[in-house]
């Protein structure tokens, strides 16, 4: 389990870095100069002079491959650079906004797994019935559905129903849990919706597909009673599946999040990046990316690892 | 010398080729509703100038948020324009937009796909590695790194900026799909016998090999349609896509609608309706051209 924990940790590596110096040239290419966009915006006429003092500021004047090895450099350090456009780190800009996208991220899963399992299960041992139908109709629409529309759809029933709205800010769930629950579980649900629907539609698939393994009718042949066959044979082995989706999924919720934050106004990674996109501070897209990527790769090592655990095949291969 | 009749043969004896639309119509009739769907959207957007009833862009502000009527089926915005006449334009923008980029993403994802699985080698290799980085971002990640990268640029209306930030995010997932029907592909006869002829590399890839991938192409290219619609949507909503005063679905719901919640909720309620009733149909389209072309193929 050790070597296969420390070979999957050595892949990582080149894939990172890979991504790095993609993402550092594919942002060069940028045509727009943000200094310029950021000093005009600001005033009206700007002269050359100050345009270039302030390329000089950021480091923008030196060659590409000079800015290319600091950036190098700095990533070792875990130091992104500074935004272009607050002048404040990327690094910090990004610590003080992950808490609430991470929360956020942490809750939907916990409702899409809380939904999609049970109902994935339902809806496979009772294949074509109505509890079926009505299960993937609602998986079909969770995947058509506009997160952004759902989380606004929300809004308008708690403005309909309760005739209040979760107050806008962010308040830690240590300071205040209920605060801070209160106003984060309607953005959880409106990313979970979706991500319940992917997961129930492969825990159908997956448990469909057991089911039919001759290993299920050796069981039920030697007599073992229904409900055991379900729950030790079947279930078991259509969780692994279950468990890779569950984890891609929430290395790709920061798609969901990037319009869920905008419509429930959260100050989290999501608006984070579509500001950054909208100004373009490409040191700070350049640093959401990379966040992304670890993201998604850790995810990855902690399924590869569930996966081992849950099926010996894996860690021998 | 008299003409003898040619022998007649029973009208039943001759296969008879069903015409494709009835067969699917049998074979499929939730495909086949979500076909008619689609249509009507097609209907919406090309019929735009004598459907809607108002100018979409029309400013009227003695019916500023008005509740839908017989006048305004749909209601009107806070600026007291047509709801529904914008959604009938949106439809414009949304195929116009969704269909170019699927194809253009799907066709460059096969072409890649393709290539990759037809030279093996470290091409392949090297190709691959780049679809796996770009398969572990979400599309809408991946589309705003180039709209952030490329910027606006408006032709006739269309922002091809726009629709290359839509299609790229679709390259890898048909390249996937394209390489291993690729390489069950490479294995046959045909091509050997077409490198047997001394055909070009780039004629037997064009010739030989795309013309063998059609079904998958057909299917994701529907499916594609579906997202690309939705990342449109999404991309508009964030401020990102299509900007006012173009008429579109997620435009519409932006920003500034949110200040109507309660004063205009028609303003919310019918373009996400509009939008989600597309995915959906494209999605469901998609579905059941698979299992009518090709039931084993698994998306």
């Amino acid at each position: 389990m050790f070597s296969f924990l420390i070979r999957r940790l050595l892949l990582v590596i080149p894939t990172l870095v890979g991504v790095a110096v993609a993402v550092f040239f594919l942002i060069r290419v940028m045509p727009g100069d943000v200094v310029v966009v950021k000093l005009r915006a600001e005033g009206a006429a700007v002269s050359e002079e100050t345009i270039e003092a302030e390329r000089k500021r950021l480091g923008l004047d030196k060659p590409m491959i000079v800015q290319f090895k600091d950036y190098m450099i700095g990533l070792t350090r875990l130091d992104l650079g500074k935004s272009l456009w607050t002048g404040e780190s990327v690094s910090a800009e990004i610590a003080q906004r992950f808490p609430v996208s991470f929360q956020v991220a942490i809750m939907a899963t916990i409702i899409a797994v809380l939904i999609a399992v049970p109902l994935g299960t339902l809806s496979a041992l009772y294949k074509d019935s109505w509890i079926d139908n009505t299960v993937r109709v609602l998986a079909v629409s969770g995947l058509a559905i506009p997160g952004f529309w759902l989380g606004m759809l929300i809004i308008l029933m708690l403005l309909a129903v309760f005739n209040w709205l979760p107050k806008i800010g962010y308040v830690s769930i240590f300071e205040d849990p209920v605060a801070n629950l209160s106003a984060l579980i309607w953005p959880a649900l409106s990313v979970g919706y979706r991500y319940a629907a992917v997961v129930t539609r492969m825990m159908r698939s997956a448990l469909l597909e057991v089911m039919r393994e001759d290993y299920i009718r050796t069981a039920r042949a030697k007599g073992v009673f229904e409900k055991l066959v379900t729950r030790r044979h079947a279930l078991k082995n259509a969780m692994l599946p279950v468990v890779t989706v569950v984890g891609l999924e929430f290395a790709f919720l920061i798609g969901g999040l990037v319009v869920t934050e905008q419509v429930f106004n959260l100050n989290g990674i999501g608006k984070l990046f579509v500001d950054a996109t909208t100004r373009g501070d490409f040191t700070l897209i350049q640093g959401l990316v990379l966040l992304i990527a670890v993201v998604f790769v850790m995810v990855n090592l902690l399924v590869d690892v569930l996966y081992g655990w849950l099926d010996p095949r894996v860690r021998l291969n | 010398m008299a003409v003898t009749a040619s022998p007649s043969f029973p009208a039943e004896a001759i296969p008879k080729r069903r015409n494709p639309v009835v067969a699917f119509m049998a074979a499929q009739p939730l495909g086949f509703v979500a076909f008619l769907i689609i249509l009507m959207y097609f209907v919406f957007a090309l019929g735009a100038y004598w459907i809607a009833p108002y100018d979409p862009e029309a400013v009227d502000f003695s019916a500023m948020l008005g509740a839908p009527s017989g006048e305004h089926f749909f209601g009107t915005d806070q600026y007291g324009r047509d709801v529904f006449s914008r959604l009938v334009y949106g439809a414009r923008t949304a195929l116009a937009v969704g269909i170019l980029s699927a194809i253009a993403g799907c066709t460059l994802g096969a072409v890649v796909g393709a290539t990759s699985g037809y030279f093996g080698g470290r091409l392949d290799t090297f190709i691959q590695r780049i679809v796996d980085v770009m398969l572990s971002f979400p599309i809408i990640v991946l589309a705003m790194v180039v709209v952030a990268v490329l910027g606006r640029n408006a032709v006739f209306g269309v922002d091809l900026n726009l629709i290359a930030a839509i299609a790229l995010p679709m390259v890898p997932k048909m390249a996937r799909i394209a390489r291993s029907s690729t390489l069950s592909i490479a294995q046959m006869p045909f091509i050997d016998a077409a490198r047997a002829a001394g055909y070009s590399h780039p004629r037997i890839i064009l010739r030989h090999i795309l013309p063998n991938i059609v079904a998958p192409y057909l299917i994701m290219l529907t499916a594609f349609i579906a997202q690309a619609i939705l990342l449109e949507a999404s991309l508009s909503f964030l401020g990102l896509g299509v900007t006012e005063p173009t008429p579109a679905w997620g435009l519409m719901l932006t920003g500034t609608s949110a200040d109507f919640y309660k004063a205009a909720p028609w303003m919310i309620m019918f373009p996400g309706l509009a939008i989600t009733l597309a995915v959906f149909a494209f999605n469901l389209f998609g579905d059941s051209l698979r299992d009518w072309l090709d039931p084993k193929m698994k998306t």
